[in-house]
């Protein structure tokens, strides 16, 4: 401005180069302004994961407070609506029109008209009227009121113990004191204790409200391991201050995830470990306890039903074995910006395989997928085949019973399907198809067979006459 | 047309606007932490905070930093390699579109695997049948994979106490 001249200054620039380098100047400035504010966004992301917005106390029982302090945890929990299938597992959305007694308009696949072998297994038995593939968590509540074994079948209010949040309404009907809260519903009725509950699986059945640490609280979990510990000669054992923090991670999941039944008149529920949790060790405890779930209809034997055992093959698995827990592969850690979170869409591995498998197998996807679908056919096979064969035995019994068998001819028979049975289910109602424990699962499959042929053997006239055709 | 002399230092202002932000942004985000040897500055994202974790527990963290194994060991491909993993891992964590959990890269594998063979040149060279030699053979890391950076349970502890 001290010189108006419009002369041309010996190093002053022409307008066009100006503007071009002002331009990529500007451009240069917007784009590390960015990235600086990019930087400032992550370093805060690392610093601070948690503001908290609302007070949690133990009575705090809706998932959508806790959603307030844990946004990200409570987005993935909320996302256990999704239904996607795996080759061989997982439930797809079949579209239903709501009736008055069931308002659902999405149900899964019913799992006796796929396989009409089940029907005859639990012929006699709740089972063989509804059976639908498990979803996700979000739908624990829902499908379980729904459920024709329950609104054909009068069921105890034991059922709720995992099929709702029940810590609160739990400690509620206790005074304070969760067993007996535990125990009064159990005595109800299913639809009268039914009316105390609102949520599916929530925030508070795995967390304490105050440090947010692992905590069992359900009751069924709190007694059965303390069974098997006191088997193990570990007396007193009390899950929430002796577990190590790595072994919370499946006792969560083990709170419910297992194979259990009702008690007594109390209908209490009980999970049957004092004697192990190895399918044999359970068939002795019910031997041991007289405990028959029902009489099978076609043959008379007094018949068992496996329920959901995940964590008892779990336990037998080379998973278990190296410490990884439920939580390793179904919640993996899961990155959000510079945050690492364990993912609260609990779901199957298979959907997921890059967080849930490669962190420790360093092979590609497709590698991945193919071994754990490699052990669930081999698995589904031989469990196709056992299943034929039990439904063999059930054939055969009931024809000799027709025949006019006595009940003493046809005992050791029912013996044999009451064991195999529940071998057979033992594997069948288990949620990964052998891949818990594919050496286990093939085995107790084996010993089923075996167990099913020795049962066949005994309808048989006695050797020195010739057998009986088969059919 | 010329430029005015007032405009021209109008605008050299504004490029030393310009290089103030980039020398901020570089300090702030400890770009200079980037050409040290220092461990810690590999965890400056928290990307690779397992890996850190696991180096800290590992065998060789008293006598190998992420440097000795990661980047050659010449100046120069010491700081082009610097240069250009700095370089794509900012661009992808910026981004966020990365493959997880992380993988080495066949380049940065190579570089590993070479740096095993310099310091153990002893053993490497008295292993050396063709089935751990050239592109196809064995690599080190195959067989050793948690001497630098112990991996699996180690790890996950570690990232649960933080």
């Amino acid at each position: 401005m001290t010189d108006p001249s419009p002369a041309p200054s010996p190093r002053g620039w022409t307008r066009g180069p100006f503007i071009s380098i002002l331009a990529v100047t500007a451009v240069a400035a917007a784009a590390i302004t960015g990235l600086l504010v990019n930087i400032v966004e992550r370093k805060q992301e690392a610093r601070n994961p948690f503001f908290r917005v609302v007070e949690l106390d133990d009575d705090t029982e809706d998932p959508a407070t806790w959603g307030k302090n844990f946004p990200l945890q409570y987005d993935a929990y909320l996302r256990t609506v999704d239904q996607q299938r795996t080759r061989y597992g997982g439930s797809e959305a079949l579209p239903r029109s709501p009736t008055e007694a069931d308002p659902r308009s999405v149900v899964s696949q019913e799992r006796i008209e796929e396989d009409p072998r089940l029907r005859t297994m639990w012929a006699g038995y709740a089972f063989a009227v509804d059976f639908r593939k498990k979803r996700g968590h979000a739908y624990m509540l829902e499908d379980q009121t729904y459920t024709e074994r329950v609104q054909q079948f009068k069921q105890p209010g034991t059922c709720i113990h995992c099929h709702a949040s029940v810590y609160v309404p739990y400690r509620k009907a206790g005074d304070g004191d969760l067993i007996k809260g535990f125990e009064a519903f159990n005595r109800m009725p299913y639809a009268e204790a039914r009316k105390s509950f609102t949520h599916p699986i929530a925030c508070i059945d795995c967390h304490d409200p105050a440090t947010m640490a692992l905590r069992v609280t359900r009751p069924g979990f709190l007694e059965g391991i303390k069974a098997l510990k006191a088997s193990q000669g570990v007396p007193d054992y009390d899950v929430n201050t002796a577990a190590t923090r790595q072994e919370m991670r499946s006792f969560v999941c083990g709170q419910c995830h297992v194979e259990y039944y009702f008690e007594g008149p109390e209908k209490r529920l009980t999970y049957p470990w004092a004697k192990g949790l190895k399918v044999e060790n359970i068939v002795t405890y019910y031997q041991e306890a007289g405990f028959t779930d029902w009489t099978h209809a076609e043959t008379g034997a007094p018949t068992l039903k496996a329920q959901h055992p995940e964590f008892e093959m779990w336990s037998q698995g080379i998973h278990a074995r190296s410490g990884v827990a439920c939580a390793d592969c179904h919640m993996p850690y899961t990155r959000v910006g510079a945050l690492k979170i364990s993912d609260h869409h609990v779901r199957s591995p298979l959907l997921n395989v890059s967080n849930a498998c490669q962190t420790c197998h360093k092979w590609p996807e497709d590698e991945l997928r193919a071994r754990a679908e490699l052990i669930q056919e081999r698995t589904v096979n031989l469990r196709n085949r056992a299943l034929d064969a039990l439904v063999a035995l059930i054939g055969d019994i009931k024809a000799a019973k027709d025949a006019g068998a006595t009940d003493a001819a046809l005992g050791a028979a029912r013996d044999a399907q009451r064991r195999a049975q529940f071998y057979v289910d033992f594997v069948e109602s288990e949620n990964s198809n052998g891949f818990h424990a594919p050496q286990e699962a093939t085995r107790i499959l084996g010993d089923a067979i075996d167990e099913i042929r020795k049962g066949q053997l005994t309808l048989r006239p006695s050797p020195a006459m010739k057998p009986r055709p088969r059919s | 047309m010329r430029v005015p002399r007032a405009a021209a230092l109008v605008f050299v202002a504004l490029l030393g606007v310009v290089l103030g932000l980039g020398v901020y942004t570089f300090a702030y985000a400890r770009g200079w932490s980037y050409l040290t040897n220092d461990p810690k500055a590999c965890a400056n994202c928290h990307v690779m905070n397992e890996q850190y974790d696991g180096w800290v527990k590992a065998s060789h963290r008293s006598v190998a930093v992420c440097n000795d194994c990661h980047v050659p060991p010449d100046f120069l491909g010491k700081y082009a390699t610097k240069a250009q993993n700095g370089f794509w891992h900012s661009f992808y964590f910026t981004t966020q579109t990365f493959h997880e959990p992380i993988r080495a890269t066949r380049k940065s594998r190579g570089i590993a695997e070479a740096n095993c063979r310099r310091c153990h040149a002893t053993v490497a060279l008295g292993m050396g049948t063709p089935s751990h030699e050239g592109p196809r053979g064995v690599s080190c890391i195959r067989c050793h994979s948690s001497v630098g950076h112990m991996e699996l349970g180690a790890t996950s502890v570690a990232a649960e106490t933080r």
